[in-house]
Parts: C-alpha cells; structure tokens; sequence
C-alpha cells in the first residue's frame, strides 16, 4: 500500500506544488490577485533550485500568454497561470493558443472580472472564454486543483486533442484558504507525465515549417473544423486519464461528479467551490427524507452533454447554480448548456437558474437550502416564468 | 491546384514545406504597377534594398526587371528611386489592361 503524502496548502500553494512535479520547460509569469501567491511560491520553487524551470517574467498577461505560444511552438512543455482581468488582457493569444494546438496548461484562479473593481470569486472571468478553444476543468478543492493541474498536461499533450487547458479554482475560497491534501511523489509524477516530444517545433532547422501564415477563405474553414475534431477526442481521453491517474494516486476524475443523483428528485447542477458545499446540503436533505442530489460539472469544456442529460434522469426539477451572468441572455453559461443537454429528450423537466455568488458574495448553507426548497415548487408546477433567479441577492428579485 | 479536405491537412494552420512564400502570388492583389525603364535607372539598387517582397530582380548588381508574381505594387520602390524622372513609374493595373 502506498504511504500518502500529506500536505496541509492552499489552493495556490498547491497549484505551484503540482508545477514543480511537473517541472515545465517554461513558465511565463505575471502577477495579478488572486493568483498571485501561486507565481510567488512558484518563482521561489525555482530561485531555491527544487525545479529547472526557465522563468520568464513578462511585462503583461498579453506577453505571458504570448511567450508561452512562442515556447509551445518550440516544443516546450509550457504553462502560465493567470485571474479575472488578466485573463482578459491575454483574450487574443488565448484564442491563438488554441488554434495553433498548442498543449498550454494554465491555472485560472477564477475572480470577478471588473468593473466595478472586485478582486473575489466568480467565474465572470473563465465562463467567458468558453468559446477559445481551451479544455475547461473545473476544481472543487485545493486536492482538485492539484489534481487536475497535473492530469491536464496529459489530456492537453495527447495527440488526438492537442488543445490547451485550463484549470480552475475558486479565487480566495480556494485559492487562499490550506486545505489537507495528498500530494504524489516527485518521481511518480515525473513518470506518469512522460516527456513531451511536439510533432513540430518552429526551432526544428533540419525540418523547418511554417506556423502561424495568413489562413484566408481558403483554410481557415478547415483548421476550425479540426479543432472541433480535438474538442471530440477530448472526453474519452479526460475519462481515460482520469482514471489512470485513479490507479496512480487513489483518485479518479471523470468528466462530472453525480452525488447521490442516482434517485434524485430534486437535482442542483453546480462547478468550483460551491459543489463542496452543496454535498453538505445534500446529506442534510437525504437524512430528512428529500430526494436530493448533485450534479458536479468538472469539464465545462467540453460539455458532455448526452451523459449529463441521463444523469440528470430521473429529477424532478433541477436548479442550475450560475457564478456568472451571460447578459442579454436567457440564464448563465451552465443554465443554457443544461437547457440545451435535455432538449431532444423528450423529458419535461422544470428547471430554474440561480446566479449566485456574483463578486465573491458569500454561498452559504442556506443558500443552497433555498436553491433546494424552491425547486419543490418547479417539480409539481414546471417551469415558472421566473425561472431566473438571483440568490443572495438584497432587493426585488432577489432570492 | 485542388484544395484539400480537412482531414488531409496538417493542424493548427502548419505548413510543412519551409520557403513556401514563393508558392503564394500576391501579385494578385496589385493595383498598382510599378513599371522599370531601363533607360534611365543608374543601377543604384535602392529599390532593391526598399522593395519589402524581394521583387526587384537583378544580376551582376544590376536591375534586370520586376516580379510580377510576387510585387503587390505597394510603391516604395518608386518612392526611393532617386532619378528624376523616375525609373520606376507606378501605373494603374485597369489602364494598363485598357492598353
Ligand atoms: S511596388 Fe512594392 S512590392 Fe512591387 S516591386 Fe515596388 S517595392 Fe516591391
Ligand atoms: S532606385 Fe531607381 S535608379 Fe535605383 S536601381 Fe531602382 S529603378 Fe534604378
């Protein structure tokens, strides 16, 4: 029986722990709330010589992202990591990263984006480029964090999807708060990541080629496609990582997480921190004889719609829980892909939208309590026609 | 040449043959001709130098004619000619045709 490595870190500390296993050829760093601890413990993980990591210190997100797009097409193993407006300044080589199918794996410590300023949780910041191209995993805890970090190089390197991932977690919640984790060996990790040899490498001058020409009418049509190609390959390959990384560490991962969803009547569809929470909530439901269950989302990107529409089988009513608002539009992110999951079903499920927790506003208990209760209503009405609502939320309209 | 199906072609836009530069004609976007007089160019090789698609062709450091495959008629050649008239004379591409 392996002896488990215990390691008492927050959410950053843990992140940059993963990347020391890891030990990328190169990171490009640059700092921004709350996500700059995870930088700090990394540049010290290098200045004391635990990793040989070339460092690169940029000027800006826009040059972090871009700088590890020059390193990947060099055949680099390359990561940065970034937050909220940072992720927002490198929006274009986000983009680019990903359809140049360049393997990045970058941490985002989810925050609001502004304005109004606010520097805490949401996840305004990685819900909005869910249209780059980038696998999204989603961390319910520091140990996720950890995890996912680590299984992202894999899913990202594997040539049959050859995209870039992000992996998230809760700005604050998790990424500032020391967590018990079990961490794997140097050597484990070293094996069970492998090198990376990228099929091209534009510093290759025996076997030059071209990246990044001018893609017109022509091309670019068929290069999008591709991409959609990789994005396919993707879940089979998550799941498959996920549980020989469960063979490995004892923890497997797969694409979602059902929590007692097997005979729920009332389901709640949540990502990041919050699922934590709401298991609590669950347990406490199931020991007064309510029928309530979780659905966990850990691949937001893709979105394995098919499977999630038959775990959400038997519910009566779901409450879609969205940390972000897509404005102008009929519910948040995940409220719209759990619409769309179970249309063509033939199933008449009411379903009802929570946007909580906007700007780092507390999720309590409570809260989820409420989400729950309300949802009684749904399964015997259908539908309402306030099927948006806001929790946590003071004044009209709020919940 | 017949345009290839997405699964026949390498990802992320790569182009595996290196210099392919030479295989894309943007000659074809041209509005404007720069056309060379023999005559009165002193081989003084500032088009050469200024021309940014290496579309000034000389021999033996003497201007021999124009690419027209690759000049886009941009008109920095014309611009930098330093001879009055100048040896390179830029003209519209329709009134050349009209001709
Ligand atoms: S017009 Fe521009 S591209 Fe054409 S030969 Fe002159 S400098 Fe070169
Ligand atoms: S710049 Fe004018 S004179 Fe000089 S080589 Fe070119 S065409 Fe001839």
């Amino acid at each position: 029986m392996r002896v488990a490595r215990r390691l008492i870190l927050t959410g950053n500390d843990a992140t940059a722990e993963a990347m020391r296993q890891i030990a990328p050829d190169v990171v490009t760093c640059f700092p921004i709330t709350p996500q700059t601890e995870l930088m700090h413990k990394f540049a010290e993980h290098v200045a004391d010589g635990d990793v040989d990591t070339e460092l690169v210190l940029v000027e800006s997100e826009h040059s972090a992202m871009s700088a590890a797009v020059g390193a990947a097409a060099a055949g680099a193993r390359a990561m940065t990591a970034t937050a909220a407006n940072g992720l927002a300044l490198m929006w274009e080589i986000v983009y680019i990263a990903a359809s140049y199918r360049l393997p990045i794996v970058m941490p985002v410590v989810n925050r609001a984006l502004s304005g109004p300023i606010n520097i805490h949780c949401d996840h305004s910041d990685t819900m909005g480029c869910r249209d780059t191209g980038w696998i999204q995993l989603y961390s319910e805890n520091a140990q996720e964090a950890y995890d996912n970090t680590i299984q992202a190089l894999r899913i990202a390197e594997h040539p049959d999807v050859l995209l870039p991932v992000m992996v998230t977690f809760d700005g604050f919640i998790l990424s500032h708060t020391a967590e018990i984790l079990e961490g794997l060996e140097d050597a484990e990790v070293k094996d069970w990541i492998g090198t990376y040899e990228a099929k091209y490498s534009i510093l290759n001058t025996d076997d030059p080629v071209t990246m990044g020409p001018l893609d017109l009418q022509d091309y670019y049509f068929e290069h999008k496609r591709q991409q959609v190609e990789g994005m396919r390959h993707a879940p089979a390959v998550i799941r498959d990582i996920g549980r020989a990384y469960g063979e490995l560490s004892g923890r497997s991962y797969d694409l979602f997480e059902a929590y007692r969803l097997e005979d729920a009547e009332f389901a709640v569809v949540a990502l990041g921190s919050t699922c934590g929470t709401t298991k609590v909530v669950v347990d406490e439901l199931r020991e007064q004889g309510t029928k309530a269950g979780l659905l966990k989302i850990r691949s937001f990107r893709p979105f394995p719609e098919a499977e999630i529409a038959e775990a959400l089988g038997n519910a009566k009513a779901i409450g879609v829980l969205d940390r972000s608002i897509s404005f102008g539009a009929p519910g948040g992110p995940v409220h719209k892909e759990i619409k769309a999951a179970l249309y063509g079903t033939g199933r008449e499920i009411g379903i009802v939208n929570y946007i909580y927790g906007l700007g780092g506003r507390d999720m309590s208990v409570n809260d989820i309590k409420t989400a729950f209760a309300g949802l009684e209503k749904v399964a015997r009405e259908g539908t309402p026609d306030d099927n948006i609502r806001f929790l946590g939320l003071r004044g009209e309209g709020g919940v | 040449m017949k345009e290839r199906g997405w699964t026949e072609i390498p990802p992320g836009g790569i182009i595996e043959e290196a210099g392919n530069a030479v295989a894309y004609e943007t000659g074809s976007w041209r509005t404007y001709r720069p056309v060379w007089d023999s005559e009165t160019c002193i081989h003084c090789l500032r088009c050469w130098v200024a021309c940014p698609d290496s579309s000034i062709e000389i021999a033996d450091g003497k201007v021999t004619g124009i690419d027209y495959d690759h000049c886009k008629g941009c008109g920095i050649c014309s611009f930098e000619c330093p001879v009055d008239p100048k040896a390179i004379q830029m003209k519209l591409e329709t009134d050349i045709a009209k001709e």
